[in-house]
């Protein structure tokens, strides 16, 4: 799995770094995301669905391969 | 050929159903039966409001995804066809102008202005000081007579010390701003009502950002004046953005902590798991299934049409108005299993009770860390809690934005 964020996009909800910290976390001066780990390990892919799912923007993009 | 004319003609003398429509008697959580018939039937329809106006209603969780997330779709309020709650908000949907009702990009230019003290690290850095304040008024509820008001004693003090710490507004002026807020939210309130409130509030808030200027804090306030004096916002923007923040800051959080708890003292087997659980994890997905369950924010995402958009096999039309209803929505039983069961076992994640889109709520950290922590503090500290009165008693906030009670009366064994 990759993960791609489209950070222009992103509203700052928080969403993903609720559900996968490990994978996204928030820059300090306005929130936007910050992705942490590009090719996430197996046991997190759950969670990175679910964040790309929940995300209110549309900005997380999942690619399985 | 002749059947399909004759539904045609039946259909178009059919009166539109209207508006928000009356919850049925004995079923406080229950969306409305005729919005979840529509759901069934007409998932995209149009409604009448009060004014005469014939706004699309949207009623499945899909077509509100897709339509939320849609840069064609405007919650510009002040454009012709947006579908206003009241003559009181139409009136003043020129005169506050904050980011909810803005798009992109001056939407996102604003927001991100606000989005710091938001952040989940930031949020999750409070929870001691939300757990103390917690105890606290719970100490105090528990030293006075009962019954007690449950809204007065926990739910909308917490929230409203939280958004007044977080902001830097006095928290002794709360009677004159919750006054307000809630005169200002209630689609029962004159123009008069409305305008008068929403001044009252901004100038409240402009004295406050201008002192601010003069004397910086370590608060929000303080940050949008240090703007102000950049040039990137006008003081009255800024005093427009505080009563925003003020206003959703405490009515919701308030109204969850209120009616999350009616609804969990009317479901036993679920109250127990809380009761008994010391798991963040399980205290976090009961958050999330209450807000599923009770949707608070009613009243429907209100939006604009910017071109034509098909939808559900309707064509909405540019300029038409829309109405995003997440109430059934979160009860779409394609989505959310057994939808009229409370179930805080599920996980309800995906729910739209923080709207979704551009617009989704800024204050949702903020928001489920004070649920989480009452939640999970409340029940365990009295476990013999209950309503003072029977439920069909409760004076339910039909009329106002944000749905809650008025009042909620419990007692427990002391
Ligand atoms: C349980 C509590 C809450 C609920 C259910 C809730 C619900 C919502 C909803 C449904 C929206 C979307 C509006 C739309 O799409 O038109 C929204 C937006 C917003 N909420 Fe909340 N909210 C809650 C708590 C808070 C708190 C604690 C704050 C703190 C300041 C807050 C601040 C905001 C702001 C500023 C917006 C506008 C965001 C934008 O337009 O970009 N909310 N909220
Ligand atoms: S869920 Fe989406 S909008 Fe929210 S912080 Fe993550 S990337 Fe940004």
């Amino acid at each position: 799995m990759r993960v791609e964020v489209d950070v222009p996009k992103c509203v700052a909800s928080g969403q993903c770094v609720m559900i996968a910290p490990d994978v996204f976390d928030q820059r300090e001066e306005d929130g936007i995301v910050i992705l942490l780990e590009e090719r996430p390990a197996p046991e997190l892919h759950a969670d990175v669905r679910e964040s790309a799912v929940v995300c209110p923007a549309a900005a997380i993009r999942v690619v399985e391969k | 050929m002749t059947e399909t004319l004759a539904e045609t003609t039946a259909e178009a003398e059919e009166p539109l159903p209207e508006f928000p429509m009356p919850r049925a008697t004995g079923c406080p959580f229950a969306p409305p039966p005729t919005a979840q018939a529509l759901h069934t039937e007409r998932p995209v329809t149009r409604v009448r409001l009060w004014d005469g106006s014939a706004p699309w209603l949207v009623t499945r969780y899909a077509d509100q995804r897709a339509l939320l997330g849609d840069p064609r779709v405007s919650s510009e309020a002040t454009r012709p066809g947006f579908p206003h709650a009241s003559a009181g908000f139409r009136e003043n949907a020129g005169r506050r102008r904050s980011f909810i009702t803005m798009d992109d990009p001056e939407h996102a230019r604003i927001r991100r202005m606000v989005t710091a003290p938001f952040a989940i690290k930031r949020i999750e850095a409070m929870r001691p000081e939300i757990q103390r304040i917690t105890d606290e008024l719970i100490d105090t509820m528990l030293a006075g007579p009962a019954p007690a008001d449950l809204v007065r004693a926990l739910a909308l003090p917490l929230p409203s010390l939280v958004i007044c710490k977080l902001l830097g507004v006095p928290y002794e002026d709360h009677d004159f701003f919750q006054r307000n807020s809630s005169k200002l939210i209630n689609r029962h309130s004159s123009v008069e009502e409305v305008v008068g409130a929403n001044e009252a509030l901004t100038d409240y808030l402009d004295g406050l950002v201008a002192a601010k200027l003069a004397n910086p804090a370590d608060d929000m306030l303080s940050e949008l004046a240090s703007r102000v004096t950049a040039g990137e916002l006008t003081q009255r923007d800024a005093a427009n953005m505080g009563v925003l923040l003020l206003i959703a800051g405490h009515e919701t959080t308030a109204n969850m902590i209120a009616l999350g708890t009616v609804a969990l003292l009317e479901n036993p087997d679920q109250l127990a798991v809380l009761r008994e659980t010391e798991d963040p994890k399980v205290i976090a997905r009961a958050v999330e299934e209450l807000l599923r369950y009770l949707t608070i924010v009613h009243n429907g995402r209100r939006r604009v049409a910017l071109e034509d958009i098909e939808i559900g096999g309707e064509t909405i039309r540019a300029g038409e108005g829309i109405i995003v209803y997440t109430s059934t929505g979160n009860w779409d039983s394609e989505v959310f299993a057994e939808p009229e069961r409370l179930d805080i076992g599920r996980d309800a994640r995906r729910h739209m009770a923080f709207g979704f889109g551009i617009h989704q709520c800024l204050g949702q950290p903020l928001a489920r860390v004070e649920l989480q922590v009452v939640y999970g503090t409340l029940y365990r500290r009295i476990p013999t809690l209950r309503l003072a009165t029977g439920v069909d008693q409760l004076p339910f906030k039909d009329d106002g934005l944000v749905y809650g009670v008025y009042e909620l009366p419990v007692t427990w064994a002391s």
